[in-house]
């Protein structure tokens, strides 16, 4: 066996393929999985985007309809907004609101794991605690905080018992508060792990290097610490700001159904069955996520850091 | 795409029975050695159902399967996903639960085929509120919007015309229907209502709602402009372009200042709105209100000066189904139509659309409340047995001649309806 298998082998030693060919090779699986279930459907509905529609069918004819639709009024109404600016205006709004608690919380929370936690185990033990709110569903997560928060919910009767209000507070729920309060509920954690994963790899020694220059902890903190947790900080920024931006069941949840978000407008084109217009408002959403990804890679060279 | 994908589906599913059936053959097979005769038992007669979760009960599939040995195969989505999945995949069902509005969108789609009428046993006991848009006892009632005998018929089997006249090509075979208005909470408001305006009253204001779904939305705020007296609508069910706008426009005022407490689409959501006090007034349907009540939590679907807002759904099949199949589907519907459905669904607040088998599956006195609008003689109970209603209460909205008779208008698709969906995301992003 061993001597009919020697020259095989070296018949495949033969067979070697350039280095450039074996990096593509490996290359191919996930290039074929990323081609089939990312580019194809998403080429597909860029083209859908400019096809006619029905009441009941798409027509596969060349229409700009979906488009000009979904813009219409906007130069007619200026100074005033039209329904897609003033819709991505409140989503934008809702968006930063988010992004910026999530942060302050995220990075807080990353903190004081990375830094004031000394054993690993605990790190560890404490991360993994911060997961099990995703245990449950995000809907569960979300539907959560309605009783809290209705008229006649725990937070009001609380306040009301205690007499700080004369009647029940109405914008806990149903309003902008109530649907930023459940987003960042949900979407904190994106923020924790990128950046405590850069917070652990800085090196103990600069922190300890800028106390010994005399730094005090904020210094330490704007000067070492948030620079070096750039990469992780805008990573977590880049979970957070595209979920949220294409979210409509929190909004729509939480908000009521009464406050429009760019996910919702799509939404509702695809239950009236206006698949194209659906598709067009879904093809100015990604152009608009992958601009505001564009700017934050600026910020930091996210292939470099990882 | 989906056709192929749908069709492999089945493919396999049927395999995988075969498989099952060639096990059980073995089982049996070896059983033959020990003297058991080997009985190849007849293909089972499976209809899967695609509709709402409203008619999905399972009281009805289990009852079906014992009367008929039919199994059925409930698919449920929500009132828009059911038409989508039509659209897209006819593949994917046998038989069809929808509202007559919607076959404005799935008749020219072609996915869908008329039943026989002939074939339908009970089909000419079907109440004429279907057939010629009057009551049993020959009243007229309203039929703005979508109303049921606009669409019942088509020209032919292949057709995608609507017939004005009879034939015996049923778009949908009728199984429920009802009369829609405002629920409210009487202990909260503390005064009679009578009037669709109070559902814009500023005296509400935070403590109202409406449905989610923009063709039936709109149409309670037009039976709300009407009931102002701003204006008076030729159809609110297909309305112009001008009529959307000013339509649109009263319902923004009332949503910047904060009329609405929230938008439901589902029916927990209503029920949950309701029963929490965060809204007093709102659109809702029956089994909602009855849901709200049964958790002792005082609600009431009010009468309303205006009439009511009626809906109405059926079954017809998939354009794939034929041959035994579509046999079995004949026999379903036949005994749907056959009484039992009708009583339970009866009980719970909706009306069967063949009155007289039904009749004969209910109690008189439940008969008595739930029809003719008399104080219930003992106990009412839902299906399931819990009370819905002590002895000596009557019905709101009183008989079904009362009820079914002020009918103003049937939910509809205009023909402007992308314009209407464009103005609807207009709304909600004022």
């Amino acid at each position: 066996m061993v001597s009919v298998s020697r020259p095989a082998g070296r018949r495949f030693a033969r067979l070697r393929l350039s280095g450039e060919a074996v990096a593509w090779l490996q290359a191919l699986p996930m290039g074929l999985v990323f081609g089939l279930f990312f580019l194809l459907p998403l080429a597909l509905v860029v083209m859908v985007s400019f096809w006619d529609y029905n009441e009941y069918e798409m027509i596969p004819a060349f229409s700009g309809r979906g488009y000009s639709d979904t813009f219409e009024g906007c130069l007619a109404q200026l100074p005033d907004l039209c329904t897609i600016l003033r819709t991505y205006a409140k989503t934008v709004k809702l968006c930063f609101l988010v992004w910026l608690f999530t942060l302050g919380i995220g990075f807080t929370v990353a903190y004081f794991l990375a830094f004031h936690v000394k054993s690993k185990t605990w790190q560890i033990g404490l991360t993994l605690l911060c997961t099990i709110p995703f245990w449950t569903s995000n809907v569960i997560r979300m539907i959560a905080w309605i009783p809290l928060l209705g008229r006649n919910g725990l937070v009001n009767q609380a306040l009301t018992g205690l007499r700080l209000t004369p009647q029940p507070v109405e914008w806990l729920l149903f309003s902008e508060f109530s649907v930023v309060l459940s987003l960042v509920h949900l979407f904190t954690f994106f923020m924790v792990v990128p950046i405590f994963n850069s917070m652990i790899r800085i090196d103990r020694s600069l922190i300890e290097a800028a106390y010994d220059g005399g730094a005090t902890a904020l210094q330490t903190l704007v000067n070492v610490v948030i620079p070096l947790s750039k990469p992780g900080i805008v990573i977590g920024s880049i979970f957070v700001i595209t979920i949220v931006m294409g979210d409509f069941i929190t909004v729509g949840v939480m908000g009521g159904q009464q406050i429009a978000s760019a996910g919702k407008i799509i939404e509702t084109r695809l239950n009236a069955l206006q698949f194209p217009a659906a598709a067009a408002n879904a093809v100015i959403l990604l152009g608009f996520t992958l601009m505001i990804i564009f700017l934050l890679s600026k910020l930091v060279d996210i292939r470099k850091e990882l | 795409m989906a056709d192929g994908m749908a069709k492999s589906k089945n493919l396999r599913r049927r395999d995988l029975m075969k498989g099952v059936g060639g096990l059980a053959g073995l089982a049996a097979g070896s059983g033959a050695i020990t003297g058991f005769p080997y009985v190849h038992s007849a293909e089972p007669k499976v209809l899967r159902y695609l509709g709402t979760a409203v008619n999905e009960g399972d009281a009805i599939s289990k009852k079906c399967f014992e009367d008929t040995g039919i199994k059925i195969e409930y698919i449920t989505a929500t009132t828009d996903d059911v038409t989508k999945r039509v659209i897209t995949q006819p593949n994917s069902f046998d038989v069809l639960d929808t509202e007559y509005f919607s076959l404005k969108k799935l008749i020219p789609s072609g996915n869908i085929q008329p039943l026989n009428a002939r074939k339908i046993r009970e089909f000419d006991n079907i109440t004429p509120v279907f057939t010629k848009g009057e009551l049993p006892n020959g009243k007229k009632i309203g039929g703005q919007g979508t109303a049921p005998w606009k669409v019942l018929y088509l020209e032919g089997p292949g057709s995608t015309q609507f017939s004005k006249t009879p034939t015996d090509y049923v778009t949908l075979i009728p199984t429920v229907y009802n009369a829609d208005t405002l629920g409210i909470r009487p202990d909260l408001i503390k005064r009679p209502i009578n009037s669709w305006k109070e559902l814009l009253n500023p005296e509400f204001k935070g403590k109202a709602a409406i449905l989610n779904i923009p063709s039936i939305g709109i149409m309670d705020a037009a039976m709300v402009v009407e009931a102002t007296g701003q204006y008076t609508y030729p159809d609110k069910g297909n309305m112009t372009r001008a009529e959307i706008d000013l339509t649109m426009k009263i319902l923004t005022e009332a949503k910047k200042s904060g009329q609405f407490r929230a938008f439901w689409k589902d029916f927990n959501e209503s029920v949950n709105l309701m029963a929490s006090g965060e809204t007093v007034i709102q659109s809702m349907w029956s089994p909602a209100v009855t849901k709200v009540r049964s958790q002792g939590i005082p609600c009431v679907f009010q009468p309303l000066q205006e009439g009511y807002r009626s809906w109405a759904s059926g079954f017809c099949v998939s354009k794939a189904t034929s041959g035994a199949k579509l046999d079995t589907a004949y026999e379903f519907v036949n005994w749907f139509l056959s009484g039992w459905a009708g009583a339970y669904l009866n009980r719970q607040g909706y009306y069967s659309a063949v009155l007289s088998t039904a009749q004969k599956n209910m109690e008189p006195y439940e008969w008595a409340y739930w029809m003719e609008g008399k104080p219930a003689a003992q106990d009412i109970r839902a299906p399931d047995g819990s009370v819905l209603e002590k002895a000596g209460a009557v019905r709101d909205g009183g008989s079904y001649d009362e009820r079914m008779g002020s009918v103003a208008c049937w939910n509809a698709v205009m023909d402007e309806n992308d314009y209407m969906v464009r103005k609807w995301n207009e709304f909600i992003a004022a």
